[in-house]
């Protein structure tokens, strides 16, 4: 990194030092403020964790019951459209409902 | 080796960034499907689209202002949205899949239709986005609203005719290509023989074939045996935009796999491998996680490739392996803050990164809002900000600049004042003009080039 500077030997080791002072300063507040970090930097621990990523959950009984609790706080979906269509009689293609807009549309497209 | 230094954008031939368009709520209160998650342009540039945590997809339209002129204001506006992902649930291993859209490629138009694939974290979609502007009219056996006629009551016959109508976007599903992936899927890329498109996961790299979802091919697998082996992933990926044969992936250790897939059917050994060597003596904790790379791009001329890693974006040659010839600081004043980065995960963040259309400047996001304009030909760089405040129509923008330590200027901001989260992680280049979209947490922004 360095050019064809001529310092003494004692100059050159002052530059080094405050040159990588402030990741290995960094470092050792890390250190300090969790003194068992992992031995290996960056290794397994943090990649498991990155492969892991995502919530997990009991069952899928679990799952839609978070689903159901985080949708009824959300905005209404549009109402149930003809619900009598079933069960009195057969229905046919033309009535039964869209594919139901389950989530609110981007406000990007606004 | 450039340095960081800031100049302003200002006199000569530099380009001037004015502000065009904002989409996307003012409120604060930020609803998680509403995070961007990913911005592209098509290969013309009249499209552009975004892909958000929701799982929708929301693509813009060019409209040029006055055609007549040479460089002319242009517009983009919405043109077609839908959803493309929902939320899944993995029942083998109970956990949530999210319907966040990761990536979105466009496929080169081959007719009137336009297509793109979508991914979230495990499936790859095909969507055709389609025009319709005219519709049949004069059925003999319906009436115009649809219900049917009752035959007995027909005595003529008339040949139905097309009548335009207002223009309708139809976007819809043509392939799903599902279950090829164990791991999350970060990056798929489009092959320049436009019948192929590789999809990357943290371990694993898989070539499909357009047309066929019930197959694909493994061309790259790092998993070890022994998972307690694992050492570094796979993040990002592209094919060469000429070459479609070769394809790159980036690793968490700040390496870069050049592989050619005519030596074998697996490419788990490299034909390159692109490293810059480290000074051992440098190296600390943070080392080997700021080194990761979080996006590698070819360059449009297919020479050159950029990688992103958490401070820095370097420029390679294809040609030469052990070092990059350009490199970049994007933000070093965070080297003294990397403490609290790590603490409030910051330190992970993926930022994204692009070429313009001719390869002379290259562009990337930071914290606060701001983002990065590298220009390559004439070694200046410059801090811009995405932000509400700079909204007046064709308003400049003003260069920004952080101040690391000492003494701070009258309109610099100190790094501690910085939000890290406002982040600019996902930015796009229009692939011929000076047009840029920069996504925040939950707007787009589209900057164009002034115009006298």
């Amino acid at each position: 990194m360095s050019g064809g500077v001529e310092a003494s030997t004692e100059e050159q080791q002052e530059m080094q030092d405050a040159v990588v002072s402030p990741e290995k300063t960094e470092e050792a507040k890390l250190k300090a403020r969790y003194p068992h970090l992992g031995t290996k930097p960056g290794g397994s621990d943090l990649l498991r964790k990155r492969l892991q990523k995502g919530q997990k959950y009991f069952d899928s009984g679990d799952y839609n019951m978070a689903k159901a609790k985080m949708k009824n706080k959300q905005l209404p979906t549009a109402a149930a459209e003809k619900t009598e269509i079933t069960g009195d009689h057969i229905p046919t293609p033309q009535d039964l409902p869209q594919r139901k807009q389950s989530l609110v549309a981007s406000k990007l497209a606004v | 080796v450039a340095a960081g230094f800031l100049m302003s954008g200002g006199g000569g031939n530099d380009v001037q960034w004015c502000f065009s368009q904002v989409k996307g709520a003012i409120d604060d209160d930020v609803a998680e499907a509403d995070i961007i998650s990913t911005v592209e342009f098509n290969h013309s540039g009249e499209l552009l689209a975004t892909g958000d945590k929701g799982g929708r997809v929301v693509i813009f339209q060019q409209e040029i202002e006055n055609k007549s002129q040479q460089q002319c204001r242009s517009e983009y506006n919405v043109y077609s949205t839908f959803q493309s992902h929902e939320p899944e649930f993995d029942y083998l291993k109970s956990l949530e899949i999210e319907e966040k859209i990761n990536k979105i490629r466009w496929l080169p138009q081959k007719n009137a239709a336009q297509f793109l694939l979508s991914t979230n974290d495990k499936t790859i979609k095909l969507w055709k986005i389609s025009e319709r502007d005219k519709r049949p009219e004069g059925y003999n056996l319906k009436e115009e609203d649809g219900r049917y006629r009752d035959a007995a009551t027909i005595t003529t016959l008339q040949v139905p005719v097309f009548r335009p109508m207002d223009l309708m976007v139809e976007a819809s599903p043509r392939r799903v290509f599902a279950n090829g992936h164990t791991y999350h899927i970060n990056s798929i890329s489009v092959n320049s023989d436009n019948e192929t498109y590789l999809s990357a996961d943290d371990l694993r790299i898989n070539m499909w074939h357009l047309e066929i979802t019930d197959r694909s091919f493994n061309i790259v697998d790092i998993k070890p045996a022994n998972m307690e082996e694992l050492t570094e992933v796979i993040t990002a990926a592209e094919f060469h935009p000429h070459q479609c044969n070769t394809f790159v992936y980036s690793s968490s250790k700040g390496t870069i796999r050049l592989c050619d897939m005519r030596a074998s059917a697996l490419c788990d050994k490299h034909s390159k491998l692109f490293e810059e060597p480290e000074d051992p003596s440098n190296r600390s904790f943070f080392s080997e996680i700021i080194s990761s790379i979080s996006d590698v791009k070819f360059s449009h001329n297919g020479r050159y490739m950029m990688t992103r890693d958490y401070l820095s974006v370097k420029i390679w040659d294809l040609n030469m392996e052990n070092r990059p010839v350009e490199t970049y600081q994007v933000h070093e004043y965070l080297r003294s803050k990397l403490c609290s980065l790590y603490e409030n995960d910051c330190i992970f963040d993926k930022f994204e990164c692009c070429w313009n259309g001719n390869d002379s400047v290259v562009m990337t996001g930071s914290y606060n809002n701001f983002f990065r304009m590298l220009d390559r030909s004439q070694r200046r760089d410059v801090t811009l900000e995405a932000s509400r405040e700079s909204c007046k129509p064709r308003q400049v923008l003003k260069p920004r600049r952080v101040c690391a330590g000492g003494k701070r200027k009258k309109d610099e901001i100190s790094v501690d004042s910085l939000d890290f989260n406002k982040k600019i992680l996902h930015t796009a280049w229009h692939p011929q003009e000076n047009i840029i979209a920069v996504a925040t947490t939950n707007n787009l922004y589209i900057f164009q080039e002034k115009v006298n």
